[in-house]
């Protein structure tokens, strides 16, 4: 029932829904951004961040700091987070919580595979996947020399199992075909997680479909953009695309023709939500694309914290703390490199 | 009913020295009456004048929790400070830190290195004991399972091993024909099943898996705790298979092993790593004794240690909180104490004066404030469990005394 939420949600899901807000008031504020950015060293960093929720987790390093190890640190908080709110939570909670951690799943599995590619150690792999994506048999992805075996030796285990239908072929595996089979097992991840958004029904669907159609075009977005000039096929750009989302069907067949940054702007300013993002960038530029794309999410991410009695909040918490490490990294690279004056153009404030 | 409420207080302001300021500070803390305010509010904590104070205690803090916890995984159980030591200053403490802290770091990379190697030689040894009696048990006994393995590697098999007592030498030529090889090793058992079951996809079932427990526990380099392990023993045919095999190995960190198909010469090894492990472990016992008898040491001033790291970082905190008067060469700190304690504030400033030889005495005076005080209870050791109860729920403004009487009260205090 739609509008009545408040009767029953707090039985099951009303600690977790607490406590996914008590982690959201400790996400980092301009004020602190702003101290953050007139940093001189890594320490002065460290130490301001020992002032934050981050406090115990750098607590503990030795000077001198590597900009990985705090972006490491940073990201084992986020992993605790997610693993006390995992433990604590129910059906289907407990889904939703793991539908989050599929495209984790997938970029991991795509770095392996890709360093195996390129002959790098399995080990040095493992250490570089993303805590929240790891599965038991991963470090088997090293053996597998075509897509079936990938998926005969370890995928056939995984969540990921479903998504492959799609892309089951015996051809080698190289760099395009990898990034072909990642965007292909994105689009069935983030379509089988639409649907199940649509089957919990409630504030639920409504939030997480705003949201991933948000997400859906924006990859429709930038696998157009990379794939211009490209061997990609319009078909088999077509065959990229979600389907759903605002841009579902109409621009996606206008964005399969396209073969240059400005068609895409033409495109995506027949939809007002894009337009303006789009209205920001001026002519034959796309590096701010990506700055503009972020700050839009966050701007519908915070969003989902008006509502209450729904499982959006605990995507958009996910994604808020992700940019905030993104930033953090940013942050930590600049002045780690002495280019203070370009902090913000990468820096997406949450508040 | 004047001691249900909070004591009076006033707000005073203290002018003190640069140099008697850290001195006046820390007697000040050592009284506990006073509670400064914070004047330098709009700064971020790397501009405040002490930064580089509270980075050094910081660091100090650090390393003192790290000889906890190297102390704790040790099991290294040191007396309470001996003797009477003389207080040493923090600087000097600094440098002892940084020495120790080297010394262990440097200790604990030695004794790494002999670990990995014993470890290795320990499970060299397990699989040693075990594959030998897996690979008898393998060869006689007429599974069939193995039947369904290659026809001619099973009869080439048989052949040989009719020739086996015969001739010693032509069993290590096995492995150069394509006939049925294996490989032995070492796995955690956490990751038995899902091992066997890949090996099992990846040669299409064309091996056979035995496995047995290992009877002791080996020390897992990562954690550092006792895991149980199980060695494997793996039979395949071809090299594609081999090379796999092995891959997969690697990637699931199970430690392979060869082993000799003679049992005499099974033996042999094993007498062998045996001896070697012997002299390893008594080298690796003098190092930990070694590291040991450091940790002891630390350890029974590490209590000492922590408590003056941790007042002197207060105390640069609270020097932070000062404003720092530059033209007048002195600090100017505001904050509130309750009346009853103003003689001992004053007598507490006058000796902060004397010991630091200023020549300037540090002056005190009341001052009047708009804002409500913070409410001080003063409380013997009765009545401070109740005080500590109502704190919990959080500090009360001094006009809520219902709540206090209330639990008062239920304690049973006399009113």
């Amino acid at each position: 029932m739609y509008g009545f939420e408040a009767l029953t949600f707090n039985i099951d899901g009303g600690y977790l829904e607490a406590i996914v807000r008590g982690y959201r008031s400790g996400l980092l504020t301009a004020a602190d951004y702003n101290n953050l950015c007139q940093c001189e060293t890594l320490d002065d960093i460290k130490m301001h961040l020992s002032a934050t929720e981050y406090g115990p987790y750098l607590q503990n390093e030795p000077s001198p700091l590597h900009t990985t190890t705090i972006v490491e640190k940073c990201t084992l908080k986020l992993v605790d987070e997610y693993k006390h709110m995992l433990c604590q939570a129910t059906e289907p909670l407990s889904t939703f919580l793991e539908y989050i951690t599929y495209g984790h799943m997938i970029d991991n599995v795509v770095l392996i595979v890709t360093g195996t590619l390129h002959e790098r150690d399995v080990q040095e792999l493992l250490e570089k996947c993303h805590p929240l994506g790891m599965f038991d048999s991963i470090a088997t992805l090293a053996v597998a020399q075509n897509m079936r075996e990938l998926y005969r030796l370890v995928l056939v285990d995984t969540p990921l199992a479903p998504y492959f239908s799609e892309c089951i072929t015996s051809e080698d595996l190289d760099d395009m075909n990898i990034e072909i089979m990642r965007n292909t097992l994105y689009k069935a991840y983030l379509e089988d997680f639409y649907k199940f958004c649509q089957k919990l029904g409630g504030a639920t669907a409504e939030i997480m479909t705003d949201l991933l159609a948000f997400e859906a075009d924006r990859r429709a977005v930038n696998i157009t953009i990379n794939s211009i000039g490209t061997e990609l096929t319009r078909d088999d750009r077509r065959k990229l695309y979600s389907n759903f989302g605002l841009l579902y069907p109409y621009g996606h067949e206008e964005l399969a023709a396209c073969e240059d940054i400005d068609q895409v702007r033409a495109v995506m300013e027949k939809y007002p939500p894009y337009q303006s993002i789009f209205v920001k960038l001026s002519y034959g530029e796309s590096q701010m694309l990506d700055k503009a794309f972020y700050e839009e999410e966050v701007k519908r991410l915070c969003w989902a914290f008006e509502q209450q009695f729904h499982y959006g909040v605990f995507f958009a918490y996910m994604r808020l703390r992700e940019q905030e490490i993104r930033n953090l990294m940013w942050i930590s690279e600049c002045v780690a490199q002495n280019q203070k004056s370009r902090i913000h153009d990468s820096v997406v404030f949450i508040f | 009913m004047d001691h249900l409420r909070s004591e009076k207080m006033s707000f005073i302001q203290l002018i003190m020295p640069v140099e008697s300021a850290h001195r006046a500070i820390s007697y000040l803390g050592e009284l506990g009456m006073l509670q400064f305010k914070d004047l330098n509010d709009d700064k971020s904590p790397f501009q405040r004048t002490f930064v580089n104070q509270v980075k050094r205690c910081g660091e100090m803090s650090r390393k003192l929790r790290f000889f906890s916890d190297q102390i704790s995984k040790a099991g290294v159980t040191s007396s309470a400070c001996p003797a009477f030591q003389p207080g040493i200053s923090l600087e000097e403490l600094e440098v002892q830190l940084a020495e120790h802290e080297a010394e262990l770091l440097e200790m604990n990379t030695n004794s790494e290195e002999l670990r990995r190697a014993y470890n290795e030689l320990l499970e060299f040894k397990l699989v040693l004991l075990k594959a030998g009696r897996l690979l008898g048990s393998s060869r006689n006994h007429e599974i069939p399972a193995e039947r369904e393995l290659d026809e001619n590697v099973y009869s080439k098999e048989k052949d040989q091993e009719s020739l086996s007592l015969l001739d010693q030498e032509t069993l290590s030529e096995m492995s150069n024909k394509a006939g049925l090889r294996f490989i032995s090793g070492i796995i955690c058992k956490s990751k038995a099943l899902i091992f066997e079951r890949m090996l099992f996809r990846t040669t299409r079932g064309n091996m056979f898996f035995n496995q047995a427990p290992a009877e002791e526990h080996v020390m897992d380099p990562v954690s550092g705790e006792m895991v149980e392990k199980i060695v494997f023993v793996v039979f395949f045919s071809g090299e594609q298979a081999k090379t796999k095999i092995l891959k997969i190995c690697e990637a699931f960190g199970a430690n392979c092993y060869p082993v000799p198909e003679d049992t005499n010469k099974q033996r042999q090894m094993t007498h062998e790593v045996s001896s070697r492990l012997s002299e390893l472990e008594a080298t690796l016992d003098a190092g930990i004794r070694h590291r040991n008898n450091a940790l002891a040491s630390i350890g029974s001033q590490l209590w000492k240690w922590t408590i003056m790291v941790r007042k002197e970082k207060a105390v640069y905190d609270t020097l932070n909180m000062l404003s720092f008067d530059v033209t007048k060469k002195c600090l100017i700190g505001e904050g509130w104490c309750p009346i009853f304690a103003k003689p001992q504030i004053k007598d507490a400033l006058q000796h902060a004066t004397i010991d630091s030889n200023s020549q300037v005495g540090i002056i005190f005076h009341v001052m009047d404030a708009i804002e409500s005080p913070p409410t001080y209870y003063r409380t013997n050791r009765f009545s401070h469990a109740f005080q500590e109860i109502i704190d919990a729920y959080g500090f009360v403004s001094e006009t809520v005394e219902k709540i206090i009487l209330y639990m008062h009260f239920c304690s049973g205090q006399y009113i």
